[in-house]
């Protein structure tokens, strides 16, 4: 166990109950003044729950905190910011209907104070905004920016209230690759000006980049703490886990067979009406996994619901089994052996109030063996909900609960093992491991490989690289609704994929043949 | 019609038209401040009835028409303070909260009035006109706009201030934010239950002096159910409004027109349309106002949602 030379955060024995649920259990941390922490664990270890503690928002059954050698009121959010404690919280304390400058005036100084200028607020921001390099603009509505956007106005609302420790509850989460980078350089500027960073996170390579020092949580407890360049990432995950995680997936099946699935020419709007998806094509074999590599927004969410028939196709053919389907309704496409994992299934695979069990039969419930005359066969369905639940180890509080009651990662593997139970000869992946944990991770990549073992033929949307990386057999690269190249899955050329990802590779050589001379991908930023 | 008759319906109207206006004003206005920040009120209806009979009993017994506007907001007061109780710290349904306040209101104030005024068919002294010297001499406007009652005038400070609070103090941020994402206030070590409340009764203040203005300054009397549908009228003015108090004002005096025309019209020997069909002009308004306005939606996103603390 390593100790911090000079810890300015102690938390001792911090034990919170909720229910039967122990959430932490005697979790102790210790955090030197300026450095990196990390924090990590799989989802519902109880990592957010002790930075909660830590910032007041939740009070523990049990502990003390002390920071700077003065024990902290429990309980108390005011208490935090006094002592210049804040958080960038998972899902982000801004409210959209306000302007970014009203967010960093909420809960600031007395009811009755006027606010009839704003300037010198925008003075500060813009201040802080340039010394640290995030761009923010202080009158701008927050429902109109950017996820990315609005983390940085959240980190910035943290130093505006002058905090000198930062928790972020795992920050990289929703950001893309580029963006987590800045993240990251960030992270390392705010210790060089002597600030605490205390950061959330399961994602290891990260941990590895920025930390100094990190702690492994585990069922509500620290089970393991040691300075960053003394553990390696096998290591902090079998803490993570509790066990041995092989970090390598079975080899690659054999060679494709037939094609199961085409598109040609694809073109759809997004939700505003404007075209999202324009020209695609391609072919998928059994037996075969395509990737779509891309920066979030560039039409690949488009593409996967139009594939699953939830939005139409303005122009263009997909067949399935050499069947056309793009125009049938998506009750008929739901007959059909296709599957859909969407992205974020909390919100877009689930039905949150209903139980498991309805969860589970959402698109057969009108069929054998669910369903006879119109009556629900309930045995049946708890039955296959059983299964589900068991074969994918999903943690739950029994199949008649409400599947909001899952954790996001157990939500996700429970829509993952519905798809697969549909026996679908073409499966749609779109962000299959975003958001959820290193086992739950794990589980599902390796449920993907074996449908692949199966013969059947997938589509693999993300932009997790390394996911791409480690389950393609080709990575199809999409940029403002084109495809824009392939690569075969070889880490070699990830420079190569990341040019292709941000379009420089496409704006280079349209520069190139619009004014011959200019080669640099440079020049068109 | 000569241009002097049309000047004369015209300044009529358009004086009708903010009288019968200023009880939805103030409605509307204080409905704003609750659905602001997320509560739901639908029981408005049921506290203006209760303003319009406590107003009235109060006046009646005391003979001062100042107490009896005090005695319609302090019994808003109260009946908004049932509400919140149910709706903000016990999380009940706001709407089944709100029926219920709905139906209290009109079956106590019948009640009541049956049990103790109706043989006496004794009216009180009404708010009465306050001339604004020298305005009150233009000819049309004068009549028009400056010979009113003083709680008419008052619906413009009172909107102005409405605003102000919503817009431009830390409290109006607050009660915004507290709408939209009560957990971004509650992190701060705000209580969202306080905010919650201090709106919900704001609005029962300013229902219950909008239910007292029908009983002592539109009528000189209670009548069962006087309210006829105002407070249904003024959630929807706060629909139209988008949550404006400014917005209130003006959808208000617009419904207000409805209501005046409808009077006019009526007292017209030469409209030959069913009476029923002119009083049914601001309800139908109300249903095409809700139509056009259906693609609009930008309400508050936790309207009617109860928070719960962690």
């Amino acid at each position: 166990m390593s100790v911090p030379s000079a810890p300015i955060l102690q938390m001792e024995n911090i034990s919170k109950r909720f229910g039967r649920v122990a959430a932490n259990a005697a979790a102790s941390i210790e955090v030197g003044e300026g450095e990196i922490f990390a924090l990590v664990g799989e989802n519902g270890a109880g990592k957010s729950v002790l930075m909660s503690i830590l910032c007041g928002v939740l009070r523990p059954d049990a502990g003390r905190i002390l920071f700077k050698g003065q024990p902290l009121k429990l309980g108390s959010p005011l208490e935090a910011t006094r002592h210049r404690i804040g958080m960038v919280h998972q899902h982000f304390m801004l409210a959209p209907n306000l302007t970014v400058a009203e967010n960093y005036l909420l809960g600031q100084g007395s009811p009755l104070r006027l606010l009839w200028r704003t300037t010198d607020v925008a003075g500060r921001i813009a201040e802080l905004s340039r010394r640290y390099g995030l761009e923010v603009r202080p009158d701008a509505f927050v429902r109109d920016l950017s996820v990315g956007e609005r983390q940085r106005v959240e980190i910035l609302r943290i130093l505006f209230q002058g905090a000198e420790l930062i928790v972020l509850d795992e920050p990289t989460a929703v950001l893309t690759p580029g963006e987590t980078d800045r993240l990251l350089k960030l992270l390392r500027e705010l210790a060089r000006d002597r600030k605490t960073v205390i950061f959330i996170s399961h994602k290891l390579d990260e941990v590895m980049r920025v930390s100094d020092r990190v702690s492994v949580m585990r069922d509500g407890r620290v089970v393991f703490s040691a300075s960053t360049r003394d553990t390696n990432p096998r290591e902090l995950a079998r803490q993570m886990v509790g066990r041995d995680v092989p970090t390598d997936l079975p080899a690659r099946a054999a060679s494709p067979g037939e094609v199961v699935f085409s598109v040609e020419n694809l073109h759809c709007r997004n939700d505003l009406g404007l075209p999202a998806v324009r020209g695609v094509s391609f072919v998928i074999r059994q037996g075969e996994i395509i990737g779509v590599a891309g920066v979030s927004g560039n039409g690949q969410s488009e593409l996967a619901r139009a594939l699953a028939g939830l939005i139409p196709a303005t122009e263009g053919t997909i067949r399935l089994n050499g069947e056309e389907i793009s125009g049938l309704s998506s009750h008929a496409i739901n007959r059909r052996p296709i599957a859909h994992i969407p992205e974020d299934c909390a919100a877009n695979g689930v039905v949150p109030q209903l139980p498991l069990t309805e969860n589970a039969i959402l698109q057969r419930y009108d069929r054998a063996p669910f369903a006879t005359l119109g009556l629900l066969n309930v045995r049946a369905i708890e039955s296959h909900t059983q299964a589900l639940v068991e074969k994918f180890h999903v943690r739950t509080d029994g199949i008649h609960a409400p599947i909001q009651s899952l954790s996001g990662g157990n939500q996700q593997k429970f829509v993952v093992a519905r798809e697969l139970a549909r026996h679908p000869d073409f499966l749609i992946v779109n962000q299959l491991t975003r958001g959820i944990d290193i086992g739950a991770s794990e589980l599902v990549m390796q449920a993907i490989l074996e449908q692949r073992n199966l013969n059947k033929a997938i589509l693999l949307i993300s932009t997790e690289l390394e996911e791409l990386f480690a389950l393609c057999d080709r990575i199809l690269v999409m940029y403002d609704g084109r495809l824009v190249g392939e690569l075969p899955p070889d880490r070699g050329r990830l420079e190569e994929l990341g040019l292709l990802m941000t379009g420089e590779a496409i704006e280079a050589r349209r520069l190139r043949e619009a004014v011959p001379g200019a080669v640099s991908g440079d020049a068109t930023q | 019609m000569q241009i002097a008759s049309m000047l004369d319906f015209l300044s009529t109207t358009v004086g009708a038209d903010w009288r019968l206006a200023t009880p939805l004003i103030f409605a509307a206005t204080g409905e704003a401040i609750c659905e602001r920040a997320g509560v739901l009120n639908i029981g408005v209806e049921g506290i203006m009835l209760i303003g319009a009979f406590s107003g009235f009993a109060t006046s009646h017994a005391t003979g001062d028409l100042a107490l009896g506007f005090g005695a319609g907001m302090a019994s808003g007061f109260l009946t908004a303070l049932v509400f919140a109780v149910f709706a903000v710290t016990i999380k009940a349904n706001q709407i089944v909260a709100g029926v219920a306040i709905n139906l209290l209101g009109l079956g106590l104030t019948s009640f009541l009035f049956r049990t103790y005024f109706i043989s006496t068919g004794r009216g009180v002294d009404i708010a009465r006109p306050l001339n604004i010297p020298f305005l009150s001499d233009i000819p049309y406007l004068g009549p028009a706009l400056f010979q009113q009652n003083l709680l008419v005038y008052a619906t413009i400070p009172v909107v102005i201030a409405a605003w102000g609070v919503l817009f431009r103090t830390s409290y109006g941020l607050t009660i915004r934010a507290v709408g939209e994402h009560p957990k971004a206030v509650d992190v701060t070590g705000k209580s969202v239950a306080l905010y919650r409340y201090s709106a919900v009764l704001i609005g029962g203040v300013l229902g219950g002096l909008g239910g007292a203005f029908l009983t002592l300054a539109h009528a000189n009397q209670f009548v069962e159910n006087i309210t006829s549908g105002r407070g249904f009228i003024a959630l929807s003015i706060v629909v139209f409004a988008r949550w404006s108090p400014i917005g209130v004002f003006f959808v208000s005096l617009l419904f207000g027109l409805f209501y005046a025309l409808q009077l006019q019209l009526q007292a017209d020997p030469n409209v030959r349309v069913p009476y029923q069909a002119l009083q049914a002009l601001p309800y139908l308004t109300t249903i095409v106002a809700l139509m056009l306005v259906r693609n609009r939606w930008d309400a508050p996103s936790m309207l009617g949602i109860p928070y719960w603390k962690a």
